[in-house]
């Protein structure tokens, strides 16, 4: 089954309208919560008023910030940099737009929204500071008392020269490749400000039975391991007093690996009240309070001889990340350093990070989170390189390349790249894409008038998340498989999916495993108090790390079950297989027993009146286990853009895209193409249609869908998708994982692209997103 | 408070409700039909589309008491009741036509009325066809991929 373009076993329910995402939980005697918002950037609470809230028929409590406080603590986050107070609800100072002054509980969900908006604040309004770099200056806001010119992290080096704990630098290398460079490409790059922008909004329901002393949270999660810890933690309650339940889930894309106020706020206050909440969040709420992504600047130098060949490179990373350091904020941008190397033979690379607070809505992971933002950076660096020597943009990748037999292969950020074959996908995409044909067909449409470009980009990225030694969480995956008595196989995977289809791919594995059909097996997930253990899905690790766990409890369990196959039969368990639903001597079919009949015997191990256990064996068959991946994956993959920008109106249409995506062994091919195109939307989205934008004095401008644009299908061509295939050493699938990958190297294909069409006007680089305003002014003579 | 008649999937249903109520909610929470979804608060994403009197709309932007004496056919009640799928239904599970789910039910209600006007739609006509439908996890190649399928059949 594994390597088959299997339907989805998750569809069913999904087609015909009978999942049970959260906002479809009903509970007696539940009751529902709403939150009054900041509407000014930054200020101080001078009083709120919410008597007209607490007179309205059915509301059954109004809370402040400093009510609030009393039973939520400050909200954590994890990763080991300094963070200032944050509070689920404020209590003094409002930060960014959206921030939760109040909170409501009303019988129902209408009279709550009521009662919310009925709350009046009066604020001392405070200047409020939105440009990241106007921000260093600590002017003309200061956010946070101890963090001096709003900076969260000052400046964090890293690469050649750098000792592990960034203590000490010494720039000699990267001096010499400046020193010795026959040409240097400087340029500032914005990696804007993304909403992630699931289609199912968040949502928490929680309800707390005091007569248990037990509390149950539903949540639109990636994590719900992760979100037990944090609602144990912050209710004083121990992780066996808690169970998370991620119901259906309507898309993730990093945004819900956090735990948020709000889940805090409805968990807190079920516990206080002994009645179940539920809040669901509005869209209009999501562009405020849900994460939003990106929002980095970039200044990149390359260091590069005549011929090509790059000598040494400087990255600068300036971080907006809004008003609050979030769950994962802080380690986002060290992502983008930690892949600096790209692709790349580049002997000598120094990044620096500084992350900078703002009155906006705190960034944390988005899709990709990290490694878009570095192959942006490099990619189009790459080709402003290129440009600059007038060789095309595939030969200068080709001459830097890191070559299949340097792998594995350790970068001057530190990573160790696991396989790769970059040439390889290189010289696909090319031929897939016909790239010299293109290139006269563009060189034609230009003689002819017609501003046609083509752009090319490289990735790889760091997936399959990760060694326990970089992840604050954990970094491994866990799995239980157990054979029931009938025969049938039940499996749990700690790697929650939101659209992933692991209840197929996961299936698909164990059925090869065990020889028996796809539909004897049922894979859980998502519910703490089934999948007793794991740490979600993120960062591409559902296959990399979750199936890696499943196969290792599968093959504990069919160790076990191999024992009593071969008591049974008679023979030795190193002689047995498992096929078509039996276990039998190899090459011998007809001496075996059924899998149901081995089953039986494993739970009532009696033979002839007497339990006969061999080997000592414990009756049952369910094993579990933990994989504990011993490095990161690093999938990889070239992009190739053809674009043509109208004359009149400066709009981009995107003619073709071709994407050779090398993710090692694929379990599902036609999942996998989903997730392709799924993150190619997004990147997509992201270098032309989508941004994030504020009013200077903090408003946000794209509040809602009316004004924040997510690509439509009309807006997107049809995908020109084909794979190579180097399996990870890593884990014993050998699969690297798949889920951002689409997102990483269609930004800098699709700019480049623009770039190539609009060059004849003397541009070497556009930032996004690619407003036809924008391109318009280039082509009537402004500068980008 | 207004009594309204709705017949929903076939059978009559009738309530008083709050003149403010939404369609969409008058049938996630008064008839438990959750399968129609709200993705947004301004009619962009179509998540919540249903058919009203055959016609495709977009529920979270209908009152309850607009729907009065309305026929409304909801994804829950799209199949023909014999076990068989819609060829939409068909269509979206054997092309791969969704990830999450969440934007599907108004996706599927969409294509059947973009099929009900054109049956053999042009992949461009398929493309602008579901312009009022939102998905962040399928880039549309599937769902397009879904709705040729289901066209081909019909």
């Amino acid at each position: 089954m594994v390597g088959q373009r299997i339907k989805r076993r998750e569809d069913p329910r999904l087609i015909q309208g009978r999942a049970t995402y959260v906002d479809d939980i009903k509970i007696v005697g539940m009751e529902h919560v709403a939150f009054a918002r900041s509407d000014i950037a930054h200020g101080r609470i001078r009083s709120i008023d919410t008597s007209a809230a607490e007179a309205m028929a059915g509301v059954t409590a109004v809370l402040t910030g400093a009510q609030v406080a009393e039973f939520v603590g400050p909200v954590p986050i994890i990763t080991p940099f300094p963070s200032p107070d944050h509070r689920a609800v404020v209590v003094d100072t409002v930060r960014y737009v959206g921030e939760a002054v109040a909170v409501v509980v009303a019988t129902d969900r209408y009279i709550v929204k009521d009662a919310a908006d009925a709350i009046v604040v009066d604020y001392d309004v405070l200047p409020a500071v939105v440009d990241t770099e106007q921000a260093m200056t600590g002017q003309p806001a200061q956010l946070h008392a101890d963090f001096e010119n709003n900076l969260a992290i000052a400046l964090v080096p890293s690469g050649t020269g750098v000792s592990p704990d960034g203590q000490t630098v010494d720039d000699t290398a990267i001096d010499k490749a400046f020193a010795d460079a026959d040409v240097v490409v400087s340029q500032r790059m914005v990696n804007h400000r993304l909403a992630p922008s699931a289609i199912e909004p968040r949502g928490t329901v929680a309800h707390y039975e005091p007569g248990h002393d037990k509390m149950t949270i539903w949540s639109s999660t990636q994590v719900p391991h992760l979100l037990r810890g944090f609602i144990a933690r912050m209710n004083d309650m121990g992780e066996d007093q808690v169970r998370a339940i991620a119901p259906e889930v309507g898309g993730g894309f990093g945004a819900k690996i956090q735990a948020y106020p709000e889940d805090y706020v409805v968990a807190g206050l079920s516990k206080k009240l002994g009645i179940a909440l539920k809040w669901i969040e509005d869209r209009s709420e999501a562009f405020l309070a849900t994460t939003h992504g990106r929002g980095v600047i970039g200044y990149i130098d390359i260091a590069a001889t005549k011929a090509g060949k790059v000598l040494g490179m400087k990255l600068r990373l300036i971080a907006d990340i809004g008003a609050y350091n979030t769950l994962f904020t802080a380690a986002i941008p060290t992502f983008t350093t930690l892949m600096a190397n790209a692709t790349y033979d580049i002997p000598a690379i120094r990044t620096t990070i500084t992350e900078v607070f703002t009155n906006k809505t705190p960034t944390d992971a988005y899709r990709g989170a990290g490694r878009p933002e570095a192959t942006y950076f490099v990619e189009r660096g790459l080709d402003m390189l290129a440009r600059k020597l007038d060789m095309d943009p595939a030969d200068v990748r080709r001459r830097n390349f890191i070559q299949p037999d340097q792998f594995p292969y350790t970068t001057q950020m530190g990573a160790v790249y696991d396989s790769g074959d970059y040439t390889a996908a290189l010289d696909r995409a090319l031929q897939n894409s016909g790239w010299d044909k293109l290139k006269v067909e563009r060189d034609q449409a230009q003689a002819e008038g017609r501003l046609v470009g083509l752009g090319l980009a490289m990735y790889v990225e760091v997936c399959g998340l990760g060694p326990s030694a970089v992840l604050p969480t954990g970094g491994w995956e866990h799995s239980q498989v157990t054979i029931e008595r009938d025969g049938r196989i039940n499996a749990t995977t700690g790697a929650s999916p939101h659209g992933q289809g692991n209840e197929t791919t996961f299936a698909q594995m164990l059925a090869d495993q065990f020889g028996v059909p796809l539909d004897h097996i049922t894979i859980h997930h998502g519910d703490t108090a089934v999948a007793k253990q794991g740490i979600g899905t993120f960062g591409s690790r559902s296959q990399a790390v979750g199936g890696a766990a499943l196969h290792l409890a599968g093959g504990k369990v069919k160790k076990k079950m191999a024992k009593f196959a071969a008591s049974l039969i008679e023979a030795h368990e190193d002689d047995l297989v498992f096929e078509n639903g039996r276990i039998s001597v190899k090459g011998a079919p007809d001496s075996g027993k059924s899998f149901a009949e081995v089953a039986s015997y494993a739970y009532v191990p009696v033979v002839g009146g007497a339990v006969q256990l061999p080997d000592g064996l414990e009756p049952g068959l369910s094993e579990e286990a933990f994989f504990e991946p011993s490095n990161n994956t690093y999938p990889f993959g070239c992009h190739i853009a053809l674009l043509e920008i109208d004359r009149e109106t400066g709009e981009p249409t995107l003619l073709r895209f071709v994407a050779v995506d090398d993710a090692g062994n694929l379990i599902n091919p036609l999942i996998v193409e989903g997730q392709i195109h799924g993150g190619l939307a997004q990147g997509i989205g992201q270098a032309m249609i989508e941004e994030v934008r504020y009013s200077e004095d903090g408003q946000p401008l794209t509040g809602s869908f009316m004004d924040y644009a997510i690509p439509r299908a009309a807006d997107l061509p049809r995908f020109e998708l084909d794979s190579t295939v180097t399996p990870t050493p890593v884990n014993p699938l050998g699969a690297k994982g798949v889920g951002e990958a689409g997102t990483l190297g269609s930004t800098p294909c699709i700019v480049s692209a623009a770039v190539d069409a609009l060059s004849q006007f003397g541009v070497t680089h556009i930032d996004m997103m690619l407003r036809p305003e924008k391109l318009w002014q280039i082509i009537n003579g402004g500068q980008s | 408070m207004a009594n309204v008649s709705i017949t929903v999937n076939g059978k009559l249903r009738t309530a008083d409700v709050e003149p403010r109520l939404l369609l969409v909610h008058f049938l996630r929470e008064q008839l438990n039909l959750t399968g129609t979804h709200v993705g947004c608060d301004t009619s962009q994403c179509g998540a919540c589309t249903v058919l009203v009197d055959g016609r495709s709309a977009k529920s979270c932007t209908i009152f309850a008491v607009q729907a009065d004496g309305s026929e409304v056919t909801t994804i829950e009640g799209l199949a023909a009741g014999d076990g068989q799928l819609h060829p939409l239904q068909d269509g979206f599970w054997e092309e791969h036509g969704l990830q999450c789910g969440y934007c599907t039910p108004g996706m599927i209600m969409s294509a059947v009325d973009l099929l009900n006007n054109n049956p053999s739609p042009s992949e461009r006509e398929i493309r602008e066809g579901l312009d009022g439908n939102f998905c962040r996890c399928t880039g549309y190649q599937h769902i397009v991929n879904a709705v040729q399928h289901a066209a081909n059949k019909g």
